[in-house]
């Protein structure tokens, strides 16, 4: 295994030749498709490219599809072969770069080589640097998502390999025990994923050991809900901040979208 | 069309016999039996991996094993699993599994030690066995012949091996990989009880207020236990308090309430310092009425070494050993007291800059008042304890001071229950025996031992070592239930019951599993077989060994399921059978046994470990075997001829060993039967043969023994443990329930041993408790001469000590191997949940493969910095032996602190006991694999 991986190195390794092709083509093609882009031909990819994790300091999705230029630096820089290019018939936007953390997940190097070397701004420095130095643990490629019905640590069985494999647990994955009644002396271990601190690394989605993971990333957009600003936790002071973002409440419903004179005036007949 | 249960019982049964004897079936009653079968058979089993001794169902369906579930009748476990037990299924299907014996062999496939493997016949495996046996006998005598043992040998095929080692072969070198991982626990016990085994059991979990883990990563190595631990603590959070003691941060911190960070072995100054607390500051904690009752005060030499090797043997004088290597060895013969340890010594008559000579390893003690005691625990000081222990540089010394402190209050506490547990952290040292029995000290002195809820309970890692390798007596120097090859009277006892002759069993039990790899470098042992573990992968100074196996003159085999290191170092390979295509049984570490029946006809051509001793003993005969020995390694005196006797007995020059040993009368009145409900339905390979016609050692298809050869094993096995406080159950009761915790006395099972109320041996001592509430019954080292900590009074007569259990003076001591200027970093070596031990069957496992690929290296961010080491990037970890490469991890699940780096030892690409040291614990002889001393670069 140890063999396997290449090393992160500042110089960078020769890159296989099935790669080097690959890498060309994706690029070739992404080049191609720049001159005359018609976005709105690209619907499905563009549709598709909701689903896609992005290298670290990806800007936002439309942004990103409008600045990344389908250089492939990015691609060459990772030194685990995480990302990847779209090819054609990946129904995904031709040429830009994603990863699948099923296969090889994001192993969160602390010198992020993926983004420096992106000429376009597409990946961004500044949204993973703290204090002028890089700093992956602000990375934002996706938040991992549990389903409780597959996740065997919800059935009793001690697995957390989620936990295990996370490189920030504690913070991103923690556990939460709770007694199991069903046997009456043993805990449940069951974890959670917090989303102020999860990457989308997809290390947890990969070690998963069940058979298709019951944990996953998906784009933070795609996996999280979000509760209006028109309700404050009472018992959250920090909840308070929400109400920066508030603003003029105005609501329509089916019943509503009439008048107040219009529907007095209409309908009497069906009251008898 | 329905069946009733008595129908189905019927036909399932006599097509299964019928298939086991290759007749044909009537075809209406052939549907009939498939019918009835449905689409899937469940049957109870214990899980193949770790001590805790979960329960599980198995589904079988077509001959395989398709799915598992835990056993919610299991009172271990009640229904649930960790990840390697949600596995179980998976385990014996690997794409690579091995199917026929391997042999390596020249162009013309003649035997050649340099040759390359090819399949051959069952037949040629024995008969190259048999020659290389035979010449090993006659080269170096019953001292020629070893075996690397196991604590994953069912209880059955351990017996078996052990049987036709001892009184076949006359030789002791039978040792199991139990040695490496519970052997100063097992010490611990015959030194303090007399007596091998936990007086408690895992009841204790739910019964007491404060778990402390010693050197013990319960989290990930007995996950079912500690999600009990996680329960008691959620229960009653405040109450109950949960300490982990490690020499780094590990998934068992996450629950502590206090997390100790210790330097490596100075846990025995952390146990000292407890009972220095409770002595000098709280004498009021001593139940003093205990103590008189109880217990006997004792010490014994120190100037013990580090069980190396010793100046003298021949690999030293061969020049097998680098200068570099050479420079922790010495510490063997003699070393300097270092101002660290000084303070501890100085009790027993040494001081800084002095030079200790050692003599090898020895259990003698004796005894001492309770003021000399007292005395040896002068030194452990609050101050000298903190500043020799502290294991994290970056942590205050108040701050440390101030946990030690809070540690030794929970444990003085009055009407707070402890349970102190510990795995390899405690046994895995070169005074691992005295830490074990520092442990009871503080426990006596509470009077916190054998009562529920309260007790010093050492966590066994291995399925089995506690059932096979401890109970059976797998090892060099055991017969079964406790009994010793080095006293006559122990064997007489074995000799009458295997029908031997008397004087046949070798009185000399030295070697050890380290004595077998240094036996065969020496080239004293000229034959060694590989049982059910990876002695090749799990040893340290990996190196030495595997060289000697190959470019010597020996004969090395394994049988396994799968091919390992061991595997492909060895001359030749045999496909086993493996857990549930065997009939077996295993016992944990809370003294339950359990049993299960074959499930499943075993892969390719595999045969169980039992079946291939079996079969070799049809090759060896009276004559063969019984004859005189000469002195031979550690045995200094001849082996008398016992062949006149034998005759005497009605044997001939001609009888083989399996018809002594194996296929006697007692054995043959265990009779096959599918009316009995425990085995209709089931196959029997080693009974009937099977439906795979597998052709046997003698080249004709194996057709059976005709007779239940595992019930016998057992029943004369079990015999051996009824009315000694070991006491077993009948065979057919294990597979009515779900485990028995010995001693199983008129039907119950024993929760608490030694204590009067719950155990019937401790009853009867104690006069149903009217002389005393504990009898400590065990007779190992039970008459004591007395002297000071400096020394025995040779004048002193023996004093009997029936019913007692012993507290003993012992140091602190420094490892013969700590950092330096130039290997400057603590090697600490363990395992990870997802692997099981060399990770033959779990790295076989996709899932669990692709969660936990490799072996890291667990190391300080900041360290990984000052050696210009990146996270993820690959380094060298070297030691005076070897070096591996391993990428780098400075985050996740292990943290330890500067100065220390941890590496698992399941992955055979990032071959880390090649770096590990193998200094052992003079006493119990087990591996010291926590600690050596390292130097760490870029790669």
């Amino acid at each position: 295994m140890s063999e396997n991986r290449p090393e992160t190195k500042k110089k960078k390794q020769p890159l296989s030749d099935r790669r080097k092709f690959i890498l060309n083509m994706a690029r070739g093609v992404g080049l191609a498709t720049l001159g005359g882009f018609v976005w709105s031909a690209y619907v499905d990819e563009v549709t598709a490219s909701q689903l896609l994790l992005r290298p670290p300091g990806a800007i936002k999705e439309d942004d990103f599809l409008r600045t990344c230029i389908k250089c492939g630096l990015c691609v060459e820089a990772c030194p685990y072969d995480t990302l990847l290019l779209a090819k054609p018939g990946d129904n995904k936007p031709l040429g830009t770069p994603y990863f699948i953390p099923r296969d090889i997940p994001c192993y969160m190097c602390p010198d992020i080589p993926c983004v420096p070397v992106c000429p376009t701004g597409a990946l961004d420095e500044a949204s993973v640097t703290t204090d002028g130095k890089l700093d992956i643990n602000i990375a934002d490629m996706g938040l991992a998502v549990i389903d409780s019905e597959s996740c065997i640590a919800f059935w009793g069985i001690q697995c957390d390999a989620c936990y295990r494999a996370c490189p920030i647990l504690g913070e991103a994955i923690t556990i939460e025990y709770s007694k199991n009644e069903r046997t009456g002396k043993h805990a449940f271990l069951k974890p959670v994923v917090h989303s102020d601190a999860c990457t989308g690394c997809g290390l947890c989605e990969r070690a998963c050991v069940t058979e298709k993971p019951a944990i996953f990333v998906l784009p933070r957009e795609v996996a999280q809900g979000r509760a209006g600003d028109y309700y404050i936790k009472g018992w959250d002071k920090n909840d308070e901040k929400r109400l920066e973002n508030a603003s003029e409440i105005k609501t329509t419903t089916n019943i509503s979208k009439k008048s107040a004179v219009d529907s007095l005036n209409d309908g009497l007949e069906d009251l008898y | 069309m329905s069946l009733s249960r008595r129908e189905f019982l019927k036909s399932s049964a006599a097509a299964s016999a019928a298939a086991a004897i290759g007749m044909s079936v009537p075809s209406e009653l052939e549907a009939a039996a498939n019918t009835a079968e449905g689409g899937w058979r469940w049957d109870k089993a214990a899980c193949r991996f770790c001590g805790t001794g979960c329960g599980i169902m198995m589904a079988t369906k077509n001959g395989k094993i398709v799915a598992v579930k835990g056993d919610p009748a299991a009172p271990v476990n009640r229904g649930l699993n960790c990840i390697k037990g949600y596995f179980n299924a998976k385990i014996m299907y690997g794409a690579d599994r091995l199917t026929q014996p391997l042999l390596r062999v020249d162009a013309n496939g003649n035997f050649d030690k340099k040759g390359k493997f090819a399949p051959v016949s069952w037949k040629r495996a024995f008969d190259e066995m048999e020659v290389h046996i035979k010449k090993a006998l006659k080269e170096s005598g019953p001292e020629g012949v070893g075996v690397f043992a196991s604590g994953q040998y069912t209880v059955m095929e351990g017996y078996a091996a052990q049987k036709m080692m001892k009184a076949g072969f006359r030789s002791n070198a039978i040792d199991p990989n139990a040695r490496h991982c519970m052997a100063s626990a097992v010490v611990g016990f015959y030194q303090t009880f007399g007596v091998d085994e936990p007086s408690g059991c895992y009841d204790d979990i739910e019964l007491t207020d404060t778990v402390v883990a010693w050197g013990s990563n319960m989290a990930e190595m007995h996950p079912i236990l500690w999600s009990r631990v996680t329960d008691r603590k959620l229960s009653d959070p405040e109450r109950v308090k949960v300490v982990s003691i490690q020499t780094y941060t590990h998934r068992t911190s996450d629950l502590a309430d206090i997390e100790i960070i210790f330097s490596p072995n100075t846990d025995m100054a952390l146990w000292n310092y407890i009972a220095r607390e409770i002595v000098y500051n709280h004498p009021e904690a001593i139940d003093w009425d205990f103590l008189k009752k109880h217990i006997v005060f004792a010490a014994g030499p120190v100037n013990i070494g580090y069980g190396m090797r010793r100046a003298g043997e021949k690999s030293l004088k061969d020049g097998k050993y680098s200068a570099k290597e050479m420079e922790t060895i010495n510490k063997e013969m003699s070393k300097v007291v270092s101002e660290k340890e000084a303070p501890a010594l100085a009790p027993y008559g040494y001081k800084a800059g002095d030079t200790m000579k050692n003599t090898a390893g020895t259990l003698g003690h004796w005894e001492i008042s309770f003021e000399e005691y007292k005395k040896s625990l002068e030194p452990y000081t609050l101050d000298y304890v903190a500043k020799i222990s502290k294991g994290n540089p970056d942590e205050s010394i108040e701050s440390f001071k101030e946990k030690l402190q809070a540690l030794a209050d929970l444990y003085v506490e009055k009407n707070r229950k402890v349970v102190s547990f510990w795995t390899m952290g405690m046994n895995q040292h070169t005074r691992g025996t005295w830490t074990n029995t520092l442990s009871y000290n503080v426990h006596f002195m509470l009077n916190k031992q054998a009562r529920p809820g309260s007790g010093a309970f050492s966590l066994t890692g291995q399925p089995s070592a506690c059932g096979t390798a401890r109970e059976v007596g797998t090892f060099t120097h055991r017969l079964p239930a406790d009994m010793m090859v080095k006293n006559p009277k122990h064997r007489k006892i074995a000799e009458k019951k295997w029908m031997i002759p008397e004087g046949t069993l070798n009185g000399v039990g030295k070697q050890h599993i380290m004595k077998i790899h240094r036996d065969i470098e020496d080239g004293l042992i000229k034959f060694a077989w590989v049982n059910v573990c990876n002695p090749y992968q799990d040893s340290a100074s990996a190196t030495h060994w595997i060289k000697a196996a190959r470019e010597m003159d020996n004969f090395i085999v394994t049988s396994d399921g799968y091919p390992g290191i061991s595997a492909k170092v060895s001359d030749l390979i045999l496909p086993s059978a493996m857990i549930y295509e065997k009939w077996g049984a295993y016992g944990n570490a809370e003294r339950r046994t359990q049993h299960w029946r074959q499930q499943v006809l075993p892969v390719g051509d595999s045969m169980s470990d039992t079946w291939q001793w079996v079969e070799l003993s049809k090759r060896f005969t009276v004559k063969d075997l019984w004859g005189a020995y000469a002195p031979s390694g550690p045995r200094k005196k001849a082996l008398p001829s016992v062949i006149d006797k034998a005759k005497a007995m009605g044997y001939d020059e001609d009888t083989t060993m399996y018809e002594i040993l194996f296929a006697n009368k007692v054995a043959k009145a265990y009779k096959l039967d599918q009316n009995d409900p425990i085995q209709a339905g089931y196959d029997n390979s080693e009974g009937y043969g099977d439906s795979r016609n597998v052709v046997g050692s003698d080249g004709k298809v194996f057709k059976g023994y005709g007779f239940f050869i595992q019930k016998y094993l057992w029943e004369e096995y079990a015999s051996f443990t009824r009315g000694h406080g070991h006491d077993l159950a009948p065979f057919n009761i294990y597979h009515k329930v779900r485990g028995l915790k010995w001693p199983v006395v008129d039907g119950k099972e024993t929760g608490w041993r030694f204590n009067a109320k719950y155990d019937p041996y401790a009853a009867k001592a104690t006069n149903n408790g009217e002389t005393g509430e504990f009898a400590f019954y065990g007779t190992l080292a039970k008459a004591l001469q007395s002297g000071t900590l400096t020394g025995k009074d040779k004048t002193s007569k023996k004093k009997g000590l029936p019913n007692k259990a012993k507290i003993f003076a012992r140091p602190y001591m420094d490892p013969p191997e700590m950092p330096d200027a130039e290997y400057d970093t603590w090697l600490c070596t363990g395992r990870v949940l997802e692997h099981w031990h060399s990770g033959t069957m779990t790295m076989r496992v996709p899932e669990l493969y692709r969660a936990v690929p490799e072996a890291l290296c667990y190391m300080h961010p900041q360290d990984a910095k000052d050696k210009g080491l990146k996270q993820g990037g690959l380094c060298w970890v070297e030691s005076r032996r070897g070096r591996v490469k391993a990428r780098v991890e400075t985050r996740g699940r292990n943290r330890p602190a500067r100065g220390l780096v941890f590496v698992p030892w399941f992955d055979e690409k990032v071959f880390i006991n090649k770096v590990c040291l193998d200094a052992t614990c003079p006493m119990s002889k087990q591996t010291d694999y926590k600690k050596c001393a390292v130097k760490i670069y870029k790669a």
